[in-house]
């Protein structure tokens, strides 16, 4: 990450021996270049000021929102415009060197700052013990494989890495499909799927509630949905989310209804950009509407099914807020890693074991990782 | 829809009554939870908790299951137009800046050659698994206090708790992996043939990017566009941390957290505050929708 710093005022350095071509060209040059130099710092300026005006607490609520609408949206755009004409300065054996880090230098320091500095930071922490003060060497290493409720929770998180993409993506994709094919009413049915996606994943945990809760016989009626249908056959009561290891699943249905949605949207928008004449040709050529969707739908789509999958992979793999919300993990062997983590860094305060088990974390993503990168070599080598 | 429509392209391709049967199995499966939230937040509080949501429908129209109470409850708290400012403050920023740094960085991942490009990109990726809870104690930390390393200063002390541009660059850098990764397997997906011939026409990078590429890539945008907003309106977390909790600055799932706080978890509010905070991103998904139409980049490559 640290070649983003280093190469674009690598470039700047370069701006002085240039005017030496002399007379009319040399001023011009000059002009342009102080010019191009003056605007980044105006817009720096200008963003500078309005910071500090969004930060006065006094000013009208509305005026802040519009200047920060304005900032926020604007302000970036020109920046990137901005740095953009100094490259434009730039002898030419440099521009495209530079241009690049231009481009993605923003993301790499944004990300280097907010989100690798604090891998780092968990890094060390998690050699060290519950205070965060000194180094235990890999003792929450031990701990993180040896702990019974840890290893039910490595279990569990491969069972969701498995089953949520597993019947999000199949079910989003079939429905993207699906609903591409409907006359009418395709809006309104994608919306419906997506829904789910508007709630919270707290929220969610608690509209489940109204379809798992469970009351023993002569502690009030049953409220939720399940039991309700169970008493209605004339059935006992069961409490769903403390069936082990049944339960598992039952939580994973609730990430599957919430993200297939996300899929849905995410396939449906690949499968509407496949070129209109390919299929047409296809259907002419008297492909079957089957044939169509496996021999030019699916492998026209597949690196967005991969991005989707990983996607899933990843968010099942940090799950953490319905089971979290659900409650009782331990009592009803729910553990997942995440939820461990939080346990261990906010509730138990051990600062060490937390970071351990994110480190774990970190560390099971790396065959995802590289499944993904080759993809990305086989694209850029077909297209 | 219309576009479909406007294809003129032969009927038989068209779904028939199973696949219109499939979607609406699917879709009523689906509707099951809101249906019983949607249900739950119209009832009077003390059926709520002696009888299934379902048993409502079995009378619908006895007045006395009803009730538009709880909706009432839950605004009148005050506080909320004020609240609703600051999550629409939130959010629009932290949805178009990710966008726009994603958009820049996916095309040079794509279509510029570059050292380390792809370590750089995957590294990216690999940042999407780094759960939320563990980045915001260090990252308030460096908004508090800097960060200094051997007494030499790495990141000045932005004073940043508070502003919203420190709720802006939190969510930003959250949504910025997710935002690359999906903008970047779109935009490199388009047939390189359209930005070969731009710039034999001479175009620069910022132009076809610019000009060529955001245009072609809006659906891909526009989906993005949907997730973050989504996230960023849902979320309490970083909010509560970076931006505080007075009523100045609360946003809204902050508002309805407090309303269900104070008067403990209360089935009825909880259900209608819930459908409250769903009603703009919903609008906004019902919005964005046109851009998901098919053919966008059909005509873009001849041959």
């Amino acid at each position: 990450m640290s070649s983003s710093g280093g190469k674009p005022s690598a470039g700047a350095g370069v701006l002085a021996e240039s005017p030496q071509a002399g007379g009319h060209a040399g001023w011009a040059f000059l002009l342009r270049a102080v010019g191009a130099l003056a605007i980044p710092v105006v817009a720096f300026t200008l963003l500078w000021v309005s910071f500090d005006f969004l930060r006065d607490e006094d000013a009208n609520r509305i005026l802040v929102v519009g200047v920060a609408l304005v900032v926020g949206v604007g302000g970036v755009f020109f920046l990137y415009w901005a740095m953009n004409r100094v490259v434009d300065l730039l002898p030419e054996r440099y521009r495209e060197g530079v241009r690049p880090y231009v481009f993605v230098g923003p993301l790499l320091v944004i990300l280097s700052v907010f989100l690798v500095y604090p891998v780092i930071n968990t890094l060390l922490i998690s050699f060290k013990d519950a205070r965060g003060e000194s180094f235990v060497g890999l003792e929450n290493f031990k701990f993180v494989f040896t702990d019974d409720s840890m290893l039910r929770s490595i279990r569990n998180t491969a069972g969701w890495i498995v089953i949520v993409p597993l019947f999000g993506v199949s079910i989003g994709l079939a429905f993207a499909t699906l609903a591409d094919r409907l006359r009418r009413g395709e809006a309104v049915a994608k919306s419906l799927i997506f829904l789910p996606m508007a709630i919270s994943f707290a929220g969610a945990s608690i509209t489940f509630r109204l379809i798992y809760s469970f009351r023993p016989e002569g502690f009030g009626s049953n409220i939720g949905l399940l039991n309700g249908i169970m008493v209605g056959l004339g059935q006992q009561p069961v409490p769903w989310l403390a069936q082990q290891p049944w339960n598992n699943l039952f939580l994973m249905v609730i990430m599957v209804w919430m993200q297939t949605g996300f899929a849905m949207v995410v396939l449906s928008a690949a499968i509407k950009s496949i070129p209109d004449e390919i299929i047409e040709a296809a259907r002419i050529d008297g492909a079957s509407e089957m044939q169509v969707f496996r021999r030019i739908v699916i492998p026209t789509i597949l690196p967005t099914i991969v991005v989707v999958t990983t996607y899933m992979v990843i968010n099942a793999l940090k799950v953490f807020d319905i089971v979290f919300v659900i409650g009782s993990a331990e009592a009803n062997g729910t553990e997942v890693i995440a939820e461990r983590m939080i346990r261990w860094f906010f509730i138990s305060a051990h600062d060490g074991r937390g970071a351990a088990i994110a480190i774990v974390l970190f560390v099971a993503i790396i065959p995802v990782m590289i499944w993904n990168m080759r993809r990305f070599r086989e694209q850029e080598a077909t297209r | 829809m219309s576009a479909a429509e406007a294809r003129g392209v032969g009927e038989s391709h068209r779904g028939g009554w199973i696949v219109r049967l499939t979607v609406l199995l699917i879709v009523l499966i689906w509707l099951i939870p809101t249906a019983g939230v949607l249900i739950t937040s119209f009832r009077p509080e003390a059926l709520v908790d002696s009888s299934g949501w379902w048993t409502a429908l079995a009378h619908p129209f006895d007045a006395a299951g009803w009730t538009i109470e709880n909706y009432r409850l839950a605004l009148d708290t005050g506080g909320f137009e004020n609240a609703f400012l600051n999550s629409l403050a939130v959010a629009i920023p932290s949805t178009v800046i990710p966008i726009t740094i994603a958009a820049f960085a996916a095309y040079a991942f794509s279509w510029m050659e570059f050292r380390g490009r792809y370590l750089l990109f995957v590294a990216v990726v690999g940042l999407l698994v780094v759960p939320l809870q563990m980045a915001l104690i260090p990252i308030l930390r460096l908004y508090t206090s800097g960060a200094t390393l051997f007494g030499l200063k790495l990141f000045p002390d932005l004073d940043l708790v508070g502003t919203f541009l420190g709720v802006w660059l939190a969510h930003t850098a959250f949504g910025l992996p997710l935002a690359t990764y999906l903008l970047r397997n779109y935009i490199g997906s388009l047939p390189s043939s359209i930005i070969e011939s731009a710039k034999i026409d001479g175009a620069d990078h910022f132009t076809i990017f610019w000009r060529l590429v955001v245009p072609l890539s809006v659906p891909a945008l526009a989906a993005f566009a949907i997730f973050q907003f989504l996230w960023v309106w849902n979320d309490l977390l970083v909010a509560y941390v970076f931006l505080g909790g007075t009523k100045e600055v609360q946003v809204l799932t902050l508002a309805l957290a407090n309303l269900v706080g104070a008067r403990g978890e209360n089935w009825h509010l909880l259900t209608a505050a819930a459908f409250i905070s769903m009603s703009l991103p919903l609008a906004v998904f019902f919005s964005l929708q046109k851009y998901f139409v098919r053919g966008l980049t059909a005509g873009a490559v001849k041959g």
